[in-house]
């Protein structure tokens, strides 16, 4: 996990230096069964390229999604992923669980 | 995320170097607290709790929610002595997400069919220890029971903070041994750090048992709080 994360970090660097518009996704809380930690990242960029992961492929899309938008407001999101929230967010997690993602800028 | 934080970040890790990242989730503020600065930190208390678990997590403090995001290196066991109680310690550590190495001169012992799939170095200490980066992510053991090769081992491990360190051995054993590592030069609070005899007192017989003695000696140094550790 450690060196999984750390490429990831040293990716959302990378990209940023290099002048692309870059969004780190984070799993900041999981309820139930969650397919990935806390502390999982995610790095987007503005193209919707990624790299790393916050569940097991179920919300990745979503993530994706919303974190261009946070590269283009510049404002931090924080995203809920679950059972209950299926119908608002259009994905849920299929094994039950819950998790919530913190989306931020780099800059 | 501020480029030059993840910047600091980054090059607190790679220098294998434990940093927290402390974010206000509804407030959008962030800031990175190094290993060394934890201590003065207002949020020291959590901070030092969750470096030694190794989790990230939200915390509720005085200045609302926080997430902080833990970076810790991943632990290293270093084992001097490619023999027996190494065949089940190396894959013991392996399973609780170490790097494990083994270090002894001994060809016939240091051979990659007795450890597969483990890093085996078949050098003296002095030579193969220094590129292995011991520090205080590192546990380290001695198990050859042959002054030659733990003494110099044992000494490369109290020049550095690692946050284990055992040797093989009974009391009478450590006995010879201290004195011969004080003649060197090693101080009384130094070798205090030497866990001997090694790992639980578990009652443990065979080679396996006194790996996971050893295994749950180390995992007790590195997850409990030292004064605590001390009283068990």
């Amino acid at each position: 996990m450690l060196g999984r994360d750390e490429d990831i970090l040293k990716a959302a660097e990378d990209w940023s230096k290099a002048g692309r518009g870059v969004a780190l996704a984070t799993v900041v809380e999981t309820w139930g069964s969650a397919p990935r930690p806390v502390g999982s990242n995610l790095v987007i960029d503005e193209e919707g390229n990624f790299l790393g992961s916050v569940s097991g492929g179920c919300v990745e899309g979503a993530v994706v999604t919303e974190a261009i938008d946070v590269i283009e407001s510049g404002k931090p999101k924080t995203l809920e992923f679950g059972v209950a929230d299926e119908t608002a967010w259009k994905v849920g997690l299929s094994c039950g669980g819950t998790i919530r993602v913190y989306v931020e800028k780099v800059s | 995320m501020k480029l030059d934080l993840l910047h600091t970040l980054n090059a607190e890790r790679a220098a294998r170097r434990a940093v927290v990242v402390v974010t206000g989730t509804e407030t959008g503020t962030q800031r990175l607290v190094k290993a060394a600065d934890v201590a003065t930190d207002p949020l020291a208390e959590v901070i030092e709790k969750r470096l030694r678990m190794g989790k990230s997590g939200m915390e509720e403090t005085a200045q609302g929610r926080v997430f902080l995001t833990v970076h810790v290196p991943s632990p290293q066991l270093v084992i001097t002595g490619a023999v027996h109680i190494s065949q089940t310690l190396a894959p013991l550590g392996q399973m609780l997400d170490y790097d494990v190495s083994i270090v002894d001169p001994r060809t016939a012992f240091a051979t990659p069919e007795r450890f597969p799939g483990v890093k085996v170095l078949a050098e003296w200490p002095d030579a193969a220890l220094p590129p292995l980066n011991v520090d205080r992510y590192t546990a380290f053991v001695t198990l050859t029971h042959d002054p030659k090769i733990d003494d110099p081992a044992l000494l490369h491990a109290l020049s550095r903070d690692c946050f284990y360190i055992g040797a093989l051995g009974s009391r009478k054993t450590h006995g010879r041994r201290l004195e011969r590592l004080k003649a060197e030069g090693v101080s009384d609070a130094a070798l205090a750090r030497i866990h001997a005899p090694i790992g639980l007192a578990i009652g443990a017989v065979s080679p396996a048992e006194i790996a996971v003695a050893i295994m749950a000696e180390i995992t007790m140094r590195l997850r409990v709080k030292q004064d605590k550790a001390e009283a068990a």
